[in-house]
């Protein structure tokens, strides 16, 4: 249970074709994150999916079975939204009730199920309160607890920590994860932060306009992007690059170096350059340093004491060197 | 120095607007004074008026000659009875224009306002006497019809603007949920609407509960309501202003009470949205 097939799936809006025919596997079971930058299809696609966009051609597949016509609520999908969309005028068990009430079941069931999606989610104590009455994670919640009583083929998530802080933002991301190993139910969830996708998936779908860049595991994009695009979206901070006479010198147009392998030396080095800003997080220290190919980010592990103005050395670790030619394909 | 001048303009303002309403209500207010003095003494100068004796005689004369209860109830159903039957394709038509409109969406909508820019009396030969062949004329059904029809614009007006306010993600996942179009409606949307909808509700049993040209034209005794009862005292053989006050305020006074306790509602109804 839980395989989603896309096959040949466009969308239009009028003239505009924001997805051109994309085909995707997402097998059962698996974490897939799309990710990319905003405006680049990866909501809509979700939505697809979800069944609550109409696709303008091709055809998506729910276990094998041709969902592409289904209503939403005949995919045996459960969907999270960014804002929580919880039912305002109702409480906490209500709203977790609705999917169950919808489907008819009986009184028994929904209150085991509520029972259990309250105690997975700590709500047990919350479940007469409503929405208004509770806190941006608790809200969150509640829309998952909503999610998990329907025992869905799949759960789609639609940026559904952006509306939290930071700190709650790490600890739902998490729990999100537990949540994904306990149940084992395909999950596809978007998202603009690339690192939320790399600490969750299981795969990863880097979308730009429309188009999926490439699909693969967080470390498979880490270290193999197939394109300039990929390489600067994975990865915190970007990946630095470098183009002319350097590049050419690795026979590539472009050569990109993330800032995590650079060596910092205050007596040699391959670039000479000089520090405009220094970030000190104790842990790691965050150069950006001013050199002949423009500005390179350098991250170094723990404290480096070198700070604004400073002369400084920087040598790339070869062996960590990407190349993209001319149309910025991996070389 | 600023908060003195600031005080003072308050109090200006105060005077002013108590004074706006004053005027605003002074003929109700007469209508209701007149309505407790006896015919001789309704007709005298506003002075005399206020200093002569007060009396029920004319409560008492409008009671005999009329049935006002009778009249109370064709307009308690036909202002409810038409508002709620608005209501019932209202929410739905509402409900298809703000969460799935269409290229044409927004001239349907200025289409159906435009119909309430049309001088009544244009149609009233047409309806009258298709009322004529389907029995409706002086029935209770027919002015139901007629005046839902009459509302109708101004309630998917009302009911599409509060819609607009409601995200439209609530409803997608009420449909990820398994609700199916009735479902959504009925358990979702209704219940998010309700103050809504109940400032739409009113608003339009106060319309319907003082509108006098289709209730006058399409009735004559047994469908009847409180506005045929007052221009029954409005007689060609002169007036006689105490006994019509009295009509009046016996008239009035549900919906002015209705109106009182349901402000809060009302001005937001009449906002249209505006405030949240």
């Amino acid at each position: 249970m839980g395989q989603i097939e896309l096959k040949g799936v466009t969308k239009r809006f009028g003239d505009v074709e924001v997805i051109p025919p994309l085909d995707l596997h997402i097998g059962e079971g698996e974490f897939v994150v799309f990710v990319g930058p905003s405006g680049c299809g990866k909501s809509t696609l979700l939505r697809l999916i979800a069944g609550l966009e109409d696709v303008s051609g091709g055809h998506i597949e729910i276990d094998g079975q041709d969902a592409t016509d289904l209503p939403p609520a005949k995919r045996s999908l459960a969907m999270v939204f960014q804002s929580y969309a919880l039912y305002p005028h109702m409480s906490v068990r209500k709203n977790i009730a609705f999917p169950l009430k919808m489907a008819k079941a009986d009184q028994a069931t929904i209150d085991a199920k509520i029972e259990n999606a309250a105690r997975i989610l700590n709500l047990t104590d919350y479940l007469h309160r409503r929405p208004g009455q509770l806190s941006g994670g608790q809200r969150q919640r509640v829309a998952i607890g909503r999610a998990i009583v329907r025992e869905p083929a799949a759960f789609l998530f639609d940026e559904p920590l952006s509306n939290l802080d930071a700190a709650l933002r790490v600890n739902m991301r998490l729990e999100i994860s537990e949540l994904h190993q306990k149940l084992k139910t395909t999950m596809v969830y978007v998202t603009h932060d690339q690192v939320e996708a790399m600490t969750m998936a299981d795969k990863i779908v880097v979308l730009h306009a429309g188009v999926i860049e490439q699909v693969g595991s967080p470390l498979e994009l880490y270290r193999s992007p197939r394109n300039k695009f990929v390489a600067g979206f994975i990865g915190s901070p970007k990946m630095n690059f470098v183009e002319g006479p350097e590049a050419a010198k690795h026979n590539a147009h472009t050569i990109g170096i993330r800032p995590e392998h650079i060596n910092v030396s205050a007596t040699e080095g391959a670039w000479k350059g000089t520090v405009g800003v220094s970030e000190h997080l104790g842990s790691d220290t965050f150069l950006h340093v001013d050199t002949e190919f423009g500005l390179i980010n350098v991250r170094g592990d723990g404290e480096i004491d070198l700070h604004s103005g400073d002369s400084v050395w920087l040598s790339p670790d070869l062996s960590q060197l990407h190349k993209f030619d001319a149309a910025g394909l991996a070389i | 120095m600023a908060r003195k001048t600031s005080n003072r303009r308050k109090l200006v303002m105060t005077i002013l607007a108590w004074s706006v309403g004053f005027v605003i209500f002074f003929p109700i207010l007469w209508t209701i004074i007149l309505s407790f003095k006896t015919e001789g003494d309704a007709i005298k100068t506003p002075l005399q008026v206020l200093t002569s004796h007060w009396t029920f005689e004319s409560y008492t004369l409008v009671q005999e000659r009329s049935n006002y209860f009778r009249h109370f109830m064709n307009s308690v159903v036909i202002s409810f009875g038409s508002v709620i039957l608005a209501l019932i394709i209202g929410i739905p038509s509402a409900w298809a224009m703000a969460f799935v409109p269409g290229k044409r969406t927004k001239d349907v909508l200025m289409w159906m306002l435009s119909t309430k820019m049309m001088p009544a009396v244009g149609v009233l030969v047409p309806i009258y006497l298709m009322f004529r062949d389907w029995g409706l004329l002086d029935t209770r059904t027919g002015l139901i019809i007629v005046l839902c029809l009459m509302n109708l614009p101004i309630v998917i007006w009302m009911l599409y603007t509060y819609f607009k306010e409601i995200p439209s993600e609530i409803l997608e996942a009420a449909r990820m949920d398994g609700a199916g179009l009735r479902s959504e409606i009925l358990y979702v949307l209704t219940p998010m609407a309700i103050p809504g909808i109940a400032s739409t509700l009113l608003l339009n049993v106060i319309l319907s509960w003082n509108e006098a040209f289709w209730t006058l034209n399409l009735t004559a005794a047994k469908a009847a309501p409180l506005t045929a009862f007052i221009a029954a005292y409005s007689s060609p053989e002169g007036l006689f202003y105490a006994k019509l006050s009295a009509a009046s305020t016996l008239a009035i006074a549900p919906i002015l009470i209705l109106g009182w306790f349901s402000q809060k509602q009302l001005v937001r109804g009449l906002t249209f949205g505006a405030v949240k």
